[in-house]
C-alpha cells in the first residue's frame, strides 16, 4: 500500500495516511466489487445447470437470493434491536467500571 | 491397558506446571504431537476391555470417525497451544492438554460410561478456562458455564442408566430416539451441542473467557458432541429442523451484537447448526459432510478466535463500537484473519467451501425445500457477520486511534498455521475426504458450485456495502442483547428475589396478628385446665358417689336392654 503525503486537515499523523484512508479509493473497491459482481451474474449464461430444486433454474436464483437474504437479515435484525437492546451493564457492572472502584 | 492419546495428553498436562520456561513449552508442544504419533500407531477396531464394576469398558475404539475427530481436537490442541507459548500462567498452560485429553477420550470412547467420563471431565477442566480470567464476572461466568455442563452431564448419566436398566447395553454405537435413555442422551448433547434455547451458555459464556481460553474452549466441546451425533443419532429426522433453526436465529443476533468475541459465539451455532442437519439427514453424504464441517469448523473458528484474541489482547477490547483501523497497527493479524473469514464463508479455495457444500448436497438430494432455503439463506448470513462484520469492524471501519504492537509471534505462527490448514483443505480436499468416515464421491470444484457460491456470496458483500454507504447498517452500540440467557441471569434471580420479598412481607403483615389470635386462643382453650379453673378444683366425695353410681347405673340399663 502506497502511503499518500498530500496534506490532509486532519489531526492524525501524516505517517498514518493510507490509501484506504482516501474516500476515493474506497469508491474505487466499490465500483471494483460492483464489475465482479456484474461478471458473477454474466457468468450465469456460461454454464449446464443441475438443480436438485426448480428454483435453481431461475435466472441468477444465487445472486439475488444472495442480495435479498442480506439485505433482509439486516434489516430484521435492525428491528429486533429496538426489542432487544439493553444497556451494557443490564446484567452485571462492566469490568471496566468495576476495575475503577 | 491399551495406550491411548487421550491419557497421554491428561498425564503429560500434569508435567506442565512443574516445569517453567523453555522445558515446559517443548512439553506442551510434545503432547499434542505425541498424541497425534499414537493415535495414527493404534490399529483399526475396539482396544482391549477392562471390567469394572461388573461393567465391561472400550476405553479406546478406533474406526474412521474416531479418529477423524480424534485428530482434529488434536491439530486443534496444537495449534491452540502454540497460541499460548507466550503465558506466563500454569493454569491455562496446564488445562488446555487436559482439556484437549478429554475431547480426544471421548472421541475414542467405545461405550457410553467411557464417554460420560470423558464429557464431564471436558466440563470441569474447561471451566478454568474462563475462571483464569481472575475477575468476579469470570468467576460467576465460569459458574453458569460449570452448571450447563454439569446439567448435561447429569442428563446423559441418567439416559445411561436407562438404558443399561433395560439391557440395552453399554456399547456406544447408533442409539437413535427408540429406546429408554435416549432422548435424554440427545437433550444432554443437545446442551453442549447448542440446540435453540439450550444455546444460553455458550454465547453467554465464551466471551468472557481469557484471551488464550476462548480459542482453547471453541473446537473441543461443542464439536464433541457433534461426534456424539454422527455416531449415535444420524439419520435422525428431528435433527434436520433443529439444525435448520441452529443455522438461522444466531445469525440476526450476530448483526446487531456489539462484542465481536460473542458474534463469533453466534456464529459457531450457526455452523454448528450445518453440522447437525448434516447429521439428521444422514446417510454417507450427510455425515461425511458434518464431520468433514466439524473438523474444518475446529480450525478456521480457533483461527477467528485467535485473531480477536490477539485484538483483545493489544487493545483491552474487542468491542465493535471501540475498535476500527487496527490494519495499520496489526495488518498480519488483519489478512489472517482475513483467511479465517474466507474459510467460515465457504469462498472458493477456502475449507468451508469443501465441507459445508457437501451438507448442502445432501440436503439437496433429499429434496428438502425449505431446509435448504434457510441453509443457504444462513450461509449468506454467516458471511455477512463473520465473513465482512468481524474484519470490518475490527481493522477497518473508523480509524479509532488504536495505536498497538502487532500480535506477539507464537500468536502469529499459530494464526499462519491455521490459515494454512484452511486454504489446504480448500485447494486440496482429497486430503480430508481420505479420512472421512464414508467412501467419498463428491466433486466441490464443478462450474456451477464455484460460479453460484461466488454470486451468493458477492452479491451478500454488496449487500452489505450499500447498507453501509446508505448508513441504513445498524451501527455498533454499547449494549447488550437480550437472549435466552435473560432467563437464569435476569427472570429467575428476579422471580426468587421477588419471592422472598413477597413472603417476607407476607410474614410481616400476617404474623404478628396471627401470633395474637393464636395466644388469644390458647389461652381461651386452656383456661378451664388452670390450677384456678373448675376442672383443676377438687371434687366432694357425695359428687363423686353420684357420679359413679349414674355411671353403673346406665351401664346396667345398657346390658338388661
Amino acid at each position: 500500500m502506497s502511503d499518500d503525503h498530500r496534506p490532509v486537515d486532519d489531526d492524525r499523523e501524516l505517517d498514518d495516511r493510507r490509501w484506504l484512508d482516501e474516500p476515493r479509493n474506497v469508491t474505487r473497491i466499490v465500483y471494483g466489487l460492483a464489475v465482479l459482481c456484474a461478471l458473477a451474474l454474466l457468468a450465469d449464461f456460461f454454464y449446464t445447470k443441475h438443480p436438485y430444486f426448480s428454483v435453481e433454474r431461475w435466472p441468477a436464483f444465487y445472486a439475488v437470493y444472495g442480495f435479498v437474504g442480506s439485505v433482509t437479515l439486516v434489516l430484521t435484525a435492525k428491528g429486533l434491536r429496538r426489542l432487544l437492546r439493553r444497556d451494557e451493564d443490564y446484567y452485571e457492572p462492566s469490568e471496566r467500571d468495576r476495575d475503577d472502584e | 491397558m491399551t495406550s491411548s492419546p487421550a491419557l497421554l495428553l491428561m498425564l503429560g498436562a500434569a508435567g506442565v506446571p512443574l516445569l517453567r520456561g523453555l522445558p515446559r513449552r517443548v512439553l506442551m508442544l510434545l503432547l499434542p504431537v505425541a498424541g497425534l504419533v499414537v493415535l495414527w500407531l493404534l490399529p483399526e477396531g475396539p482396544g482391549a476391555g477392562i471390567a469394572l464394576f461388573g461393567l465391561e469398558l472400550t476405553p479406546v475404539r478406533i474406526d474412521a470417525l474416531s479418529r477423524l475427530f480424534a485428530t482434529g481436537f488434536l491439530v486443534a490442541a496444537l495449534l491452540t497451544t502454540i497460541y499460548a507459548l507466550h503465558l506466563r500462567d500454569p493454569l491455562q498452560q496446564a488445562v488446555i492438554p487436559l482439556y484437549a485429553g478429554t475431547a480426544v477420550g471421548g472421541a475414542l470412547a467405545g461405550d457410553l460410561v467411557t464417554l460420560f467420563v470423558f464429557w464431564e471431565l471436558a466440563g470441569l477442566s474447561s471451566a478454568f478456562l474462563i475462571w483464569a480470567g481472575r475477575t468476579e464476572r469470570s468467576y460467576r461466568a465460569g459458574m453458569r458455564y460449570l452448571v450447563a455442563q454439569l446439567i448435561s452431564g447429569l442428563l446423559m448419566l441418567a439416559g445411561i442408566a436407562l438404558r443399561i436398566q433395560a439391557g440395552e447395553g453399554l456399547a456406544f454405537g447408533y442409539l437413535g430416539l427408540n429406546g429408554p435413555g435416549d432422548a435424554l442422551i440427545l437433550l444432554a448433547v443437545g446442551i453442549k451441542c447448542a440446540f435453540p434455547l439450550l444455546h444460553a451458555w455458550l454465547t453467554d459464556t465464551y466471551p468472557e473467557a481469557t484471551v488464550v481460553g476462548a480459542v482453547a474452549l471453541s473446537p473441543f466441546t461443542t464439536k464433541l458432541a457433534v461426534y456424539v451425533l454422527a455416531r449415535g443419532f444420524p439419520g435422525t429426522d428431528l435433527l434436520i429442523w433443529v439444525g435448520a433453526a441452529m443455522t438461522v436465529f444466531p445469525i440476526f443476533y450476530a448483526v446487531i451484537e456489539n462484542d465481536l468475541r460473542r458474534v463469533l459465539a453466534y456464529s459457531m451455532i450457526n455452523q454448528l447448526g450445518f453440522m447437525v442437519a448434516g447429521v439428521g439427514v444422514g446417510g454417507a453424504l450427510g455425515v461425511n459432510g458434518a464431520s468433514a464441517h466439524a473438523v474444518a469448523d475446529m480450525v478456521f473458528k480457533s483461527l477467528l478466535f485467535m485473531a480477536m484474541g490477539a485484538v483483545l489482547l493489544r487493545t483491552g477490547t474487542t468491542k465493535g463500537s471501540e475498535l476500527g483501523g487496527l490494519y495499520k497497527s496489526m495488518p498480519q493479524t488483519a489478512a489472517l484473519c482475513m483467511v479465517g473469514a474466507a474459510s467460515i464463508s465457504a469462498f472458493p479455495l477456502f475449507s468451508a467451501f469443501a465441507t459445508k457444500s457437501m451438507i448442502m448436497e445432501a440436503v439437496g438430494q433429499e429434496h428438502l425445500t425449505v431446509v435448504w432455503l434457510l441453509l443457504l439463506f444462513a450461509s449468506a448470513g454467516v458471511f455477512h457477520h463473520a465473513g465482512i462484520k468481524i474484519p470490518y469492524f475490527a481493522f477497518f471501519a473508523h480509524d479509532r486511534g488504536h495505536r498497538v504492537a502487532e500480535a506477539p509471534l507464537n500468536m502469529r505462527v499459530a494464526m499462519t498455521l491455521a490459515a494454512l490448514i484452511c486454504v489446504g483443505i480448500g485447494v486440496a480436499p482429497n486430503l480430508l475426504y481420505e479420512l472421512l468416515p464414508h467412501p467419498v464421491d463428491y466433486v466441490p470444484y464443478t462450474a456451477p458450485h464455484v460460479i453460484n457460491q461466488l454470486q451468493l456470496l458477492l452479491l451478500a458483500s454488496m449487500a452489505f456495502t450499500l447498507l453501509v454507504r446508505t448508513g441504513l447498517y445498524p451501527p455498533e452500540l454499547r449494549s447488550v442483547n437480550l437472549d435466552a440467557d435473560v432467563v437464569y441471569r435476569r427472570v429467575l434471580p428476579r422471580g426468587w428475589h421477588a419471592l422472598s420479598h413477597a413472603v417476607t412481607r407476607l410474614r410481616r403483615a400476617l404474623g404478628p396478628p396471627l401470633r395474637h389470635r393464636g395466644r388469644n386462643l390458647w389461652s381461651a382453650t386452656t383456661r378451664p385446665l388452670r390450677p384456678e379453673a373448675e376442672l383443676a378444683t377438687p371434687w366432694s366425695t357425695h359428687v363423686m358417689v353420684w357420679w359413679a353410681v349414674f355411671l353403673l347405673g346406665t351401664v346396667l340399663l345398657l346390658a338388661l336392654l
